[in-house]
């Protein structure tokens, strides 16, 4: 619990998560603070996406709590778990559009389906969200096979926000962009949480990115939290595997595995 | 022991697989049965798996039922029966060879295309983000698939049997000789409800046979392409044999004292 008994937003402790034989978390901890931007930075493989599925529920955690506004939701039945499933938005890596939908369809998905809005409403609110992240009403009319991949992520955007959650996740939001796109679409993202006023939880391997939409940035390796602290002491943490890592260095303590 | 070990693995395996597949279906059906239904999926649905298999199931019925007709003449004619093609061509179409072939050709067909696409939402996380959007997966995919299929596949087999029963009619007037007006009521007099409706019963478990297969195969897919091209092989592999294993357990259902 921080000061004022306020809980954080997001809080795990000790989360463990192996498949079969592999142990992907060994006791993870992190805390999101209400309306803040955590980054989490680690490297490919190294169980970010992981982490995140298990916050979402996703991924069934072997052990450890996950609580969100200080409520438990490790274990809870369909119906709490589909309570909670309201607050979340979530971009995903590849952008899981679906491509049998018109890209508003997409955007209004949530709407329509989750808040039970009338379609033609739902579509004004999906128009004026596409026209949040840049995109004009005839790409509503398009599939997403259509779009190019920037504008692909953009959609992805759109559709997270849509519903206007009080959490977001950003699965490597810029990975495979162009590094031109990738900045355009961290400014999306920046402006898109503040505007909600959302908190927003993200992995990536992309240090620029990090340092665009951090607030407070964590790295992880093997499983747990190494380091972690605001987005200002990135460069004087004076941790070995943080510097090799946001320098890219081939050589120090991180030995890369060539076999996932 | 070395003899029991692989053996007891391949049991243990195949029980696990049943094991999920029940799991699967019972999940399924019970996301089936409970709101929201999404109705206008399930209307896509059963214009996909009915409607566009027309073609293929129809084709499939008239060469069987002209086949049918020619072979039971020629075989029968041995033994001074061909007044038994009629008979021959309608019981087999109805009882078996309807509902049979149907549920194949739809297996190839729709089985197919239904793991393809789920398998490729699941490798592409577009369950993962239905599942985001507060939507059941198994509600929004797998329900409307199942409730098309079992649906309409009896439909299929209805326009098959009389496509069937059509192409032996055509055979045995213009090739073979018989008398129209005979065969027609011969082919009716002697036809029962109980081949009809054990008929249709096998149409709708077929459906659900492949739907499932194709649902249940692709959900479970992973890695990429490779995985979706396997888990569309096996969907149409084990909705083939299902349907066989299920066609003979229908047929004793019915037809065994
Ligand atoms: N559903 C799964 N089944 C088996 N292994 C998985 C699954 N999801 C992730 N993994 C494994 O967990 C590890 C971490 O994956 P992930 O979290 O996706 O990495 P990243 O940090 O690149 O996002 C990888 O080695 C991956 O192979
Ligand atoms: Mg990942």
């Amino acid at each position: 619990m921080s000061a004022g008994g306020i809980p954080p937003k997001i809080q795990v402790r000790g989360l463990c998560k192996a498949f079969g034989p592999k142990q992907v978390l060994r006791g993870l901890d992190i805390e999101v603070a209400r309306g803040s931007s955590l980054v989490v930075i680690g490297g490919s493989g190294s169980g970010k996406s992981v982490l995140i599925k298990s916050i979402i529920g996703l991924v069934a955690p072997d052990s450890g709590s996950i609580e969100i506004d200080g409520e438990e939701v490790t274990g809870l039945s369909p119906s709490e778990r589909a309570r909670v499933t309201r607050k979340f938005g979530m971009l995903f890596q590849g952008g899981a559009l679906f491509d049998s939908l018109l890209v508003w369809e997409n955007v209004a998905f949530g709407l329509i389906e989750a808040q039970r809005m009338k379609r033609a409403e739902a579509k004004e609110r999906a128009i004026a969200t596409l026209a949040q992240v840049g995109l004009g009403p005839d790409v509503g009319h398009l599939r997403p096979s259509e779009l190019s991949g920037g504008m692909q992520k953009r959609v992805s955007l759109a559709r997270a926000i849509a519903t206007r959650p009080e959490i977001i996740f950003f699965d490597e939001p810029t990975t495979g962009l162009d590094p031109i796109m990738g900045s355009v679409i961290d400014g999306l993202i920046s402006d898109c949480v503040k505007k909600l006023g959302a908190t927003a939880l993200s992995i990536t391997h992309d240090m620029a990115s990090a340092r665009r939409i951090a607030d407070h940035i964590a790295m992880i390796f093997e499983g747990r939290i190494i380091w972690h602290g605001p987005i200002a002491d990135i460069d004087r943490s004076g941790n070995p595997y943080v510097e090799q890592f946001i320098h890219g260095k081939a050589d120090g303590p991180i030995r890369m595995q060539v076999r996932a | 022991m070395p003899v029991f070990a692989p053996i007891g693995r391949a049991v243990l395996t195949l029980l696990a697989v049943a094991g999920r597949i029940a799991l699967f279906t019972t999940g399924s059906v019970g996301h089936g049965l409970t709101p929201p239904f999404y109705l206008r999926l399930i209307l896509r649905q059963m214009i996909d798996i009915g409607f566009y298999s027309l073609p293929v199931v129809g084709l499939t019925a008239i060469f069987t039922g002209m086949v049918l007709a020619l072979q039971s003449f020629t075989g029968f004619s041995r033994f001074s029966a061909e007044s038994a093609v009629p008979n021959i061509v309608v019981l087999s179409m109805t009882r078996e060879l309807g509902p049979v072939l149907a549920g194949l050709m739809v297996a190839g067909r729709v089985g197919a295309a239904i793991a393809a696409e789920i398998g490729t939402m699941r490798v592409t996380e577009q369950i993962d983000a239905l599942t985001t959007l507060s939507t059941n997966p198994f509600k929004y995919l797998v329900a409307p698939r199942l409730i098309a299929g079992t649906l309409m596949l009896p439909l299929l087999v209805v326009v098959a049997d009389i496509i069937g029963v059509f192409g032996g009619y055509m055979v045995s007037v213009y090739k073979l000789g018989f008398n129209p007006t005979t065969y027609l009521r011969n082919t009716l007099d002697f036809l029962e409800t109980l081949d009809v409706v054990s008929g249709l019963v096998k149409a709708g478990v077929f459906g659900f046979i492949v739907t499932l297969m194709g649902c249940y195969h692709g959900y479970r897919s992973k890695g990429g392409a490779q995985g979706v091209g396997a888990a569309t092989t096996n969907a149409v592999v084990s909705a083939s044999v299902l349907i066989l294993l299920f066609n003979y357990i229908v047929t004793t259902l019915f037809f065994s004292q």
